[in-house]
């Protein structure tokens, strides 16, 4: 049967993409465009001492650190991280300088014959330098002090994820008059035109940057196109010519960021009747070279670390740790995959040790409406979990094949995970840091223009956003336009990141819309500037981690099935059921879009896909190497929305792009145990791992 | 050297090297950038085409390889009934999201079809199985295909 979509419209950019029409940053002809080529450190730690260029032909240009117009730094959240090296080499693979010149063959070999002189110095790559600490409790502590308690401890370790974005990174500038102009394949067009504007020290109006066509990102393009808007400004400053780079898979995979590996340590003060009574979480993250957005993702982690329970007592704190690799940052999810993935984990594993079957002990600790966050924040907004959770049991037949597949050799499995993603930025971030201002205009035939700076990069949030203007005023759809961010037409909305832009810029385009249609008069120009205003109870000081910490939460329920190979030690994951609460679902074609394709990655990053470190440098390079799953991998997939609207999103809609991943890695690790009857503490649970499990 | 292949059915001459990438061919000399490059490796299927009607990775096919046969990309694809038919159910099922993978998968899928008109799911899983696709979880795809097989109705 195939599904009907009812509340669906027409996707504005079916056509041009399906067609191949699109244009993405690669497939931009330009007269007389440059190829770069980066030359990158051999070595994780040490000293520039000096570095020999072979002869450059005519034409052919070295841009590095000595090049820097004002300043030496890529502007991310905590900006540490150099445009090019200079003397300090913090990782393999870091910028060193950029080869520039017409024939991109000629700049790969001359990139070859750079020869670098290192003073080398030994490289760290345990976590054992914390750059960042954070730490908070919540509940009763006298709790501690009970004799009667007993203390139960377990660790668990995430790897690294590759984004594996098909369209890979891929950047533009030319001048236009005297004007630095960028296209490129990116999720934040602001953060490039910051990054610009900081290392050349221009005025905001001497950059613009402009979105193409952007093939896939998932957090993978949010920072790194800065460091690669630094660069190529830099080069384009000094050579004036059109420049052009655009990564291989392999540099791409070797050298972009990558999400955080991670190490938890859940201790658990529990009483006779295996209840737990107190809470210890730790959080490990590996940050590589540079901190950039790490504070923000460790605040994530922890602040997800109790995902969707209570608990009388916890005490929640976490590291973030420099080392010499290549720096970690955005992924879908930031943070919270790593920290729920180990809580689910860990109650899976008490329900064990106390012998209650499937879900059934952890139901025990859900969080109710009114409850308080982790963070001494409320959730105020109506908590249906309970209904998501019935719902994926009906939908999966969950109790009856969790009792089957316990019996022995039953090598199939079936794992149900909780999981919620608080939707826009952490605590008063929309409205102190990004202050989102939307601009929405009416020419005198009426018709609409608005403009935010979100990247649509397969979303949907191109025809989501559109369509709340269009409904708001309930105008024909082609009264209204609404095209690809360009900095010099649009405020800035914010990044395109943290489930932020339904909930958030949907809102404010719905808002500013709304305050249009009040004021609309037919065959007149009129314009609003719409700034964002947060829910005035939004109270949080990052400093004690105290607080809400987000406007509002999405939830879900996955329930995953998985066969056992005994002899491969393979698993096939059979069929996924999944329940969501986005709020009210605006389009739902769009929302199973994000369902499906995130699920699957969060089983991935689960059973799959591994990307190991040694020496400083990525075993799999390629997309030989680093597997995602294939459509024989992919389980078939069912998924339901429960309508929960959201006083403060557009239409009743929270945020859905993150939440759909979370939940993958721990349901089909939880399932998996079930299938070998052995406990996981690792992920990716490859058939390496069961092994290691296995054979003991 | 000299190289005449039929491209979108039309002949061309292209003077490359003969070990020249096709898919580079394609996008640098003819500048048809319907096709993509995803890996460069034969791992993606973002650069799919049809050489005789049979899907290849052009990313590892020289161009030598296709002399005198007949290329077909989506360039050409698109202008077919059968694209209609196949880009409808995509649209209808949700069937691409970023669109990087999209003309590959409808260059697999319009072989398939061509093959076999009435494919399981099975079949059309193995088909797309060397097509990578990181957005939409297949499920879409799969059923945008099983929707053109029974000839889709319109939006
Ligand atoms: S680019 Fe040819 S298979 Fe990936
Ligand atoms: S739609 Fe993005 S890779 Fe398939």
């Amino acid at each position: 049967m195939l599904p009907e979509y009812k509340t669906s419209v027409k996707k504005v950019d079916n056509e041009e993409k399906m067609s191949g029409k699109a244009l993405f940053t690669d497939d931009i002809q330009m007269d007389g465009v440059l190829s770069a080529v980066t030359v990158r450190s051999k070595i994780s730690k040490g000293k520039i001492l000096n570095i020999k260029l072979p002869t450059l032909p005519e034409g052919y240009y070295f841009i590095s650190a000595k090049d820097i117009v004002k300043e030496n730094v890529c502007n991310i959240i905590f900006s540490d991280w150099p445009v090019f090296a200079d003397k300090e080499i913090n990782y393999k693979g870091e910028s060193i300088g950029l080869i520039v010149g017409e024939d991109k063959k000629i700049c790969l070999d001359l990139v070859d014959q750079v020869v670098i002189e290192y003073e080398e110095k030994e490289p760290v790559f345990d976590m054992k330098n914390s750059a960042i600490h954070k730490d908070f409790e919540k509940g009763d502590k006298s709790v501690l002090n009970d004799p009667n308690l007993e203390s139960y401890t377990e660790k668990f370790q995430t790897g690294y994820q590759e984004q594996v974005y098909l369209e890979t990174q891929g950047m533009l500038v030319y001048l236009d008059g005297d004007k630095i102009t960028v296209k490129a394949s990116m999720q934040c067009p602001f953060y490039i035109h910051k990054a610009i504007c900081r290392t050349l020290g221009y005025p905001e109006d001497k950059v613009r940057v402009i979105q193409p066509a952007v093939g896939g990102a998932f957090g993978g393009k949010e920072h790194y196109p800065s460091l690669m808007g630094a660069q190529l400004a830099t080069a384009l400053v000094k050579i004036k010519k059109p420049i052009k780079m655009v990564f291989d898979r392999k540099e791409d995979i070797s050298f972009t960021t990558k999400r955080h590996p991670s190490e938890t340590t859940i201790s658990a003060l529990i009483d006779k009747k295996g209840k737990i009574r107190a809470l210890d979480i730790h959080v490990s993250l590996d940050a590589g070279a540079y901190i950039g957005c790490s504070g923000v993702v460790l605040s994530r982690a922890l602040i997800a670390a109790t995902n969707t329970y209570k608990f009388d007592y916890v005490h929640i704190s976490g590291d973030a740790y420099i080392t010499n690799k290549i720096p970690s940052a955005a992924f879908r999810g930031f943070g919270s995959p790593q920290s729920i993935f180990a809580i689910e984990m860990f109650l899976a594993h008490v329900a064990k040790k106390f012998r209650y079957p499937g879900v059934l002990y952890k139901n025990q600790y859900l969080v109710e409406t009114g409850d308080t966050t982790s963070t001494n924040g409320k959730f105020r907004d109506k908590i249906i979990l309970k209904e998501l959770i019935v719902k994926a049991k009906e939908m999966s037949d969950y109790d009856r094949k969790e009792k089957e597949y316990s019996k022995p050799n039953s090598y199939r499995g079936i794992g149900m995970s909780y999981f919620l993603h608080g939707c826009g930025f952490t605590g008063s971030g929309e409205s102190d840091l990004i202050k989102a201002k939307l601009i929405i205009r009416k020419d005198k035939n009426d018709i609409v223009t608005f403009y935010t700076s979100q990247v649509d990069f397969g979303q949907g949030n191109r025809t989501t956003l559109k369509r709340i203007v269009v409904d708001t005023l309930g105008i024909p759809e082609d009264h209204v336009i609404y095209d690809a961010p360009d900095t010099d037409k649009t405020l800035s909305t914010g990044p395109t990141a943290a489930s932020r832009t339904i909930i958030i810029v949907g809102g404010l385009a719905a808002k500013a819309a709304q305050h249009l249609k009040d004021i609309w008069v037919s065959g007149k120009e009129q314009e609003i500037i719409e700034p964002y205003v947060g829910p005035d109870y939004i109270h949080w000081d990052e400093a004690t981690m105290q607080g809400d910490a987000y406007p509002g939460y999405a939830w879900g329920v996955n329930v995953v099935e998985v066969s056992f190979d005994p002899i491969t030690y393979e698993v096939h994951v059979e069929e996924t059921w999944s329940v969501y609460d986005v709020g009210h679902a605006i389009d739902e074609r769009i929302l199973v879009g994000q369902a499906d394709g995130g699920i699957l990655q969060g089983l991935g990053y689960g059973y799959l896909e591994v990307e190991e470190m040694a020496n400083g440098e990525f075993r799999q390079k390629t997309m030989s190497d680093y597997i995602v799953p294939t459509s024989m991998d992919a389980p078939k997939m069912h998924t339901a929305f429960i309508d929960n609207p959201f006083k403060y999103g557009a239409f009743g809609a929270k945020g859905a792009g993150e939440l759909t991943f979370v939940g993958g890695a721990p349901a089909v690790c939880i399932a998996i145990e079930q299938a070998i009857k052995e406990k996981i503490y690792k992920i990716p649970a490859n058939p390496e791992y069961l092994m290691e499990i296995l054979e003991k | 050297m000299k190289i005449k292949f039929n491209l979108n059915k039309k002949d061309v001459i292209v003077d490359v090297d003969p070990s020249m990438r096709l898919l580079d061919v394609l996008r640098n000399v003819l500048h048809l950038t319907g096709t993509k490059e995803g890996c460069g490796e034969g791992s993606c299927g973002a650069c799919s085409v049809l050489v005789d009607n049979m899907p290849y990775d052009s990313c590892l096919t020289p161009v030598i390889n296709v002399m005198n046969k007949q290329v077909m990309t989506i360039e050409g694809i698109r202008e077919s009934k059968e694209y209609e038919t196949i880009a409808n159910s995509f649209a209808k099922m949700g069937g691409s999201q970023c669109g990087f993978c999209t003309p590959g998968m409808i260059i697999v899928t319009y072989a398939l079809l061509m093959k076999n008109p009435n494919p399981s799911e099975e079949e059309i899983r193995l088909a797309l199985s060397g097509n990578i696709c990181r957005c939409t979880g297949y499920q879409a795809i799969v059923n945008a295909v099983k929707d053109a097989s029974k000839g889709g109705k319109h939006e």
